[in-house]
């Protein structure tokens, strides 16, 4: 039908928006299709090198013998997964909670922002892992040295998207509310606040990976539980099924996290438009 | 008795890392109350920072600007304010925006949501309460930032080129509501633009700026009958003055025929 050919043309041309959210079923199919077909490619290719090209269960196990293990051992990776998760959560939660007000008193006081960002670099430079036997002589085995180590691995994407997004709102929005006699307290949760909320979670999205990366430095470090600990004493033993099943839950917890973080963003961030009608926006 | 607004002796220096840049120096002139001022000069004049200090968000290097007598030292708040963009903050509608106003002067939530929807609707933009900027045109933004410059009753309504960024019948327009909701309420404005036109038909009182550091350099009133028509541009009245402002810029050279 050539008629509706060629009001479909158009249509895809047209710019924007409405062609990105109304898509065909075709192509939103593909996109959960085409990376299916890749994994299940990978791990073919896993299988039929551990089936036909010899290569040995201590140097690579079998996929589904990963994930049979990942099963049967259960109790012991949901056991040691607990420390873990807690040094992440409680690591990340403190890296927010020092971020925040310093990307804020950054964005209001030059002062504060010139003395400090020079600071900030350079912690930044120093490789946190190298300093990790530190905390173990400063504070032992147990959870503070993972705990502080999170928190400093996830502190600085935190801390710079923050500020970013504080100096996100534009100044004549802030003279608007100025005009309307507005203090700093309501200048702020009317106008800056919500401009930054987005910036805030692209740092704390970047956060929320390394977090679990610096929880997993920690453990390797010195430690006495956690998926970390059982990852490197099953190295030890030659373990590569039990290394494989930690590594893999390691990345469902990962994930899983980062899950929970773009949820809340969704939740928490403010509607930018969305709906756009052409009704509305032609008339004038 | 003293003028409403008086702007007494205002010079704005900034400085520039290399040297003193002098925007405005010792400027002075009067707003009756109610009275419709344009002010029209080249880019870069230091228009706008007249503006932000009568509304208290700068102030002046030396000199003073007073608002029925008082020094004004800190933000004005009985003042309306809309810049050249809109300024509507993307994640509220329509209305929202407009009522950011009262929420930030905690004044009756519903007397004041009955109050910006009477104003939408004054603009034409009953039904659009609940569209989010970005579902609105450059207008219809610009139409919702003066209803949330108007939402509070201001005495003074200061606007810094708002209609600058608009296409030339939509700026028609809304020139034609501006006026109309002007007749309405009577409150004085100071409306900076670029266009000579749109000063002579929104006008009472015309000021024409030098370049920087800017001076008056002549003040012309405007006594066309309201409401003007956009037929009035046609008529020799109209027509006679805007020449005779693109002649005042000429003899500062800021307009030139020959080009050396």
């Amino acid at each position: 039908m050539t008629s509706t050919d060629q009001r479909k043309k158009p249509a895809t041309a047209s710019t924007g928006t409405r062609a990105r959210r109304r898509r065909p079923l075709r192509s939103r199919i593909a996109d959960g299709v085409l990376p299916l077909i890749l994994v299940v490619v990978i791990v073919a290719v896993w299988q039929a090198m551990v089936s036909f090209g010899g290569v040995k269960e201590y140097v690579l196990p079998a996929p589904g013998a990963v994930v049979k293990k990942m099963f049967s051992d259960f109790g012991t990776f949901a056991d040691q997964s607990v420390p873990t998760i807690i040094a992440i959560f409680v690591g990340f939660a403190l890296a927010i909670v020092v971020a925040l007000p310093i990307a804020v008193a950054m964005v209001y006081s030059s002062v504060v922002r010139r003395a400090v960002y020079p600071l900030l670099i350079v912690a930044q430079v120093v490789p946190k892992v190298a300093i990790a036997p530190l905390f173990i002589i400063w504070f032992g085995f147990g959870q503070l040295p993972k705990v502080l180590m999170v928190a400093l691995i996830c502190f600085f994407p935190v801390v710079i998207d923050s500020m970013v997004g504080f100096r996100a709102a534009r100044p004549e929005s802030l003279m608007l509310v100025r005009s309307m006699g507005a203090s700093r307290w309501q200048a702020f949760w009317k106008v800056r606040w919500p401009w930054a909320v987005p910036s805030i979670f692209a740092g704390v999205k970047v956060g929320i990976t390394l977090a679990v990366v610096g929880a997993v430095v920690a453990e390797f470090v010195g430690a006495d539980t956690g998926l970390g600990v059982l990852l490197i004493t099953a190295r030890g033993d030659m373990d590569s099924l039990t290394v494989f099943a930690s590594v893999a839950w390691l990345t469902v917890i990962g994930a899983v996290l980062f899950g929970v973080v773009e949820l809340l963003e969704r939740v928490l961030v403010p509607r930018r438009g969305g709906r756009r009608s052409f009704e509305a926006s032609g008339s004038l | 008795m003293a003028s409403f607004v008086e702007f007494d002796q205002v010079t704005k220096a900034f400085d520039t890392g290399d040297g003193v840049m002098t925007a405005v120096d010792e400027m002075s002139f009067d707003l009756d109350r109610g009275e419709f001022l344009a002010i029209v000069g080249p880019s870069g004049c230091g228009k706008s920072t007249l503006l932000l200090a009568l509304a208290g968000l700068t102030q002046p290097t030396t000199g003073q600007v007073r608002v029925a007598g008082r020094p004004i030292l800190e933000p004005y708040t009985d003042l309306g304010i809309v810049f050249q963009g809109a300024e509507l903050l993307p994640w509220r509608t329509a209305l929202q925006n407009v009522m950011l106003q009262a929420e930030i002067r905690r004044g009756s939530k519903r007397e004041s949501e009955a109050r910006a929807r009477e104003l939408l609707a004054q603009v034409g933009l009953g039904g659009f309460e609940d569209r989010y900027p970005d579902e609105l045109s450059g207008g219809m933004q610009q139409r919702v930032s003066l209803c949330r410059a108007l939402l509070h009753d201001p005495e003074i309504l200061v606007m810094d080129e708002p209609f600058g960024a608009l296409d030339a019948l939509t700026r028609d327009q809304i020139q034609i509501d501006l006026q109309h909701l002007w007749m309405e309420r009577r409150k004085t404005v100071v409306f900076v633009t670029h266009s000579i036109d749109e000063a002579v038909f929104l006008a009472d009182r015309v000021l024409v700026f030098s370049p920087r550091p800017a001076r008056i350099a002549a003040d012309f009133r405007v006594s066309l009958d309201r409401p003007r028509h956009l037929s009035a541009r046609a008529t020799p009245e109209f027509a006679g003055l805007v020449g005779e402002i693109r002649e005042v810029f000429e003899n500062l050279g800021v307009l030139t025929e020959e080009r050396t």
